[in-house]
């Protein structure tokens, strides 16, 4: 397994330079940007931060190429976008409930074998609807692929040579954060997964959240709505067990135990780790190498930092 | 911030906590204890609070110089007043001297009180590492009013042409900027992703009490001009739901008005203590400015159509107004209209309006916030 380099936010105080010195990782660079949509390619800060010239590999472009050529490819693809939106809010609706249900039930004191059990079976409910919703999903991509892939096949397939031709020269290839959704859907149509297997990746924000097995969505206090976190989508899953949280000291309220533990615990086996400015997390052969400025949500409401094994 | 000197639970100032005090008003839970020091005959506190006296004797406290004077504030409160002077049997109105906190108006600056548990929210603050957006100055020349007009557009940080954006039009907008700080405002809540990038474009009129007071040329210039001569330099949404129109006061009444008057323009309206005087029956209680304002909103109220598919409204329950928007709410919800509707512990003023922005903003034009993670 090639080198894994996962960052914090990179847009003002970035590390991703000193990140690539410390993995060993020199030469020429592709990124991906879709994430910044109509901003996808402007590359100047981050090569001034590297030094070199770096190749965007131009995913949101190259969809919309592909959407332009056949419109009803596109009608279809915006239809599945409607239709994950409207799982998303029915599932959003019932989460709000089984939430409020767990927040109650860990609001009381665990002085009981039935508290106790209310629990653990609150912190089920919320796992069950997170597995049905990302089912859910799965079946609609499913649907769309077995409809298009005889129309979308030989659409992206002179692209994916292009892209694997340009990755294949490249030392690693940068996967910028930005818009979630618009970015893992450019990953999953020119099938980023099987292009991007043996060589480095640098991922930071959302671009890190793609890899892992599922994309959670959260914000504790946002200006409107209950701020419940979400599973999303599944993600391409190169990094498996791990739940990526970035911008974490902003979005959590790392000081409430109940949401910590809720999350943890709704999430486990998956880690949950926080990516914020100046965070590294450096996976070498599957083997976790480095571990800066990244804590992981426990179990028991608190955060540790998280630690190279020895 | 509060700058005055808080107190314990409950306290009342003892009289050397009031002759050391610093700062004026010392606050408490319960109130507020407005101190001033200095030669004079009479000191009496002037506000503009619905329920309360508009002038409230200070006591002076003993022989010495030291007038003294606390009233019952509900906590999260916010109170503009000024101080009246009474020296050699003439009155002055003066800025409270032991008080730095100050509000700007158009028409002059008011000492704030900030009651306990009030803090003005951080993202009405400039953010030196928010991406700034920038003003552009248009005019235009108004068939409709028959007139020249100036119009400050905001356009956002990272702008782009290939992007379309959502429009807001802001009545007394030059007001907004200046003393509702809305340009800091819109960077920092675009920033943090709250609301989508956004172009706002200002309009001030030079005779608001009957522009904005239900008059068909203004709504014409608002629904129609302002956005066709943004059409032409900027990529805007065309959807009625990226289209909003922004007012507090008069303000909020001509935003109706417009909407109301051209259907489908705008889908999103923010109304911020709007003047909406009414009459069931009789005349209504109002100056006359206040005359075509009530036609129109007895109109609007006979047939309210839909103008918008959201709005939001908000009002002080220190206000005159209150009654008027309490009544409006009602009445747009039976009609189809989603309706997001708040009251504060504050008055008819800039920093009132300005402190609901996040609130207004976000929900007419909620921002990618979930969905992104740069």
């Amino acid at each position: 397994m090639p080198d894994l380099l996962i960052l914090g936010p990179q847009a003002r105080n970035p590390n991703l330079r000193d990140a690539l010195q410390r993995a060993g990782i020199d030469g020429p660079m592709v990124a991906i940007t879709a994430g910044w949509q109509e901003r996808e390619g402007e590359l100047a800060a981050l090569e001034e931060h590297l030094g070199q010239r770096v190749h965007d590999l131009r995913l949101y472009e190259r969809a919309e190429g592909v959407f332009a050529h056949d419109p009803a490819l596109h009608e279809a693809y915006r239809q599945r976008q409607a239709d994950l939106r409207g799982l998303q809010q029915t599932y959003r609706a019932r989460l709000d409930h089984a939430k409020a249900a767990a927040r109650e039930m860990f609001a009381q004191p665990a002085d009981s074998d039935l508290t106790r059990w209310a629990r653990r079976d609150a912190i089920a409910a919320l796992r069950r609807l997170d597995a049905a919703h990302l089912g859910m999903i799965e079946r609609v991509h499913a649907r769309f692929t077995q409809e298009w892939r005889h129309v979308l096949g030989p659409l992206v397939e002179h692209q994916q040579a292009d892209l694997k031709h340009m990755i294949e020269a490249s030392a690693a290839v940068c996967i910028a954060g930005g818009h979630v959704a618009v970015l893992l859907n450019r990953l999953r149509l020119f099938d980023l997964q099987r292009l991007v297997r043996g060589r480095p990746i640098v991922a930071w924000s959302a671009g890190a959240m793609c890899l892992t097995e599922r994309v959670v969505l959260f914000h504790d206090h946002p200006p409107q709505g209950a701020g419940n976190a979400e599973v999303f989508e599944a993600g391409l899953g190169l990094l498996p067990r791990t739940v990526l949280l970035p911008h974490a000291a902003s979005r959590l309220a790392l000081q409430d135990a109940t949401r910590v533990t809720l999350l943890a615990r709704r999430l486990s086996p998956a880690a949950c780790h926080t990516l914020d400015e100046g965070s590294m997390l450096h996976w070498h052969r599957g083997r976790l190498r480095v571990a800066v400025g990244t804590s992981r949500l426990l179990r028991s409401g608190s955060t540790s930092a998280v630690e190279v094994a020895a | 911030m509060s700058t005055s000197a808080d107190l314990p639970a409950d306290a009342t100032p003892g009289l050397d906590a009031l002759r050391n005090a610093q700062n004026s008003p010392l606050v408490d839970p319960g109130g507020l204890t407005f101190v001033y020091r200095g030669q004079a005959e009479a000191v009496r506190l002037r506000l503009w609070i619905h329920g309360l006296p508009a002038t409230q004797a200070f006591e002076r406290q003993g022989d010495d110089d030291l007038w003294v004077l606390r009233i019952e504030v509900p906590e999260n409160s916010r109170i503009e007043y000024k101080l009246e002077i009474e020296r050699d049997g003439r009155a002055e109105w003066i800025l409270d001297p032991l008080n730095p906190l100050r509000a700007e108006d158009p028409f002059g600056a008011n000492s704030v009180a900030q009651g306990h548990g009030y803090h003005r929210p951080d993202w009405t603050l400039r953010d030196p590492s928010a991406r700034a957006g920038t003003l552009e100055d248009f005019v235009v020349h108004s068939a409709a009013l028959g007139s020249e007009r100036h119009v400050g557009v905001y356009v956002p940080a990272r702008f782009r042409r290939t992007r379309r954006y959502p429009l807001l039009i802001v009545h007394d907008g030059f007001d907004y900027l200046r003393y509702a700080n809305l340009q800091a405002v819109l960077d920092n809540l675009i920033d943090r992703l709250e609301i989508p990038p956004i172009i706002a474009a200002f309009t001030q009129s030079p005779d608001r009490l009957t522009e904005y007071a239900g008059h068909d040329g203004h709504a014409a210039f608002v629904a129609r001009e302002i956005p066709e001569l943004l059409e032409r330099s900027f990529p805007l949404h065309p959807n009625p739901a990226a289209r909003g129109l922004l007012g507090a006061s008069f303000g909020a009444v001509a935003s109706l008005h417009a909407a109301w008057r051209h259907p489908q323009a705008f889908g999103r309206l923010v109304l911020q203590s709007g003047s909406f005087a009414f009459s069931d029956i009789g005349h209504h209680r109002r100056p006359p400015t206040f005359d075509p304002v009530a036609r129109f909103v007895n109109e609007f109220r006979r047939r309210p159509g839909l103008p918008a598919q959201r709005m939001y409204l908000s009002c002080g329950i220190y206000e005159s107004l209150i009654y008027e928007n309490r009544s409006l709410v009602p009445l747009l919800r039976q009609h189809g209209i989603e309706v997001r509707y708040e009251e504060v512990r504050d008055g008819h003023n800039w920093e009132n309006w300005r402190d609901r922005l996040q609130s207004a903003l976000t929900w007419l034009f909620p921002g990618p916030l979930w969905m992104v993670y740069e």
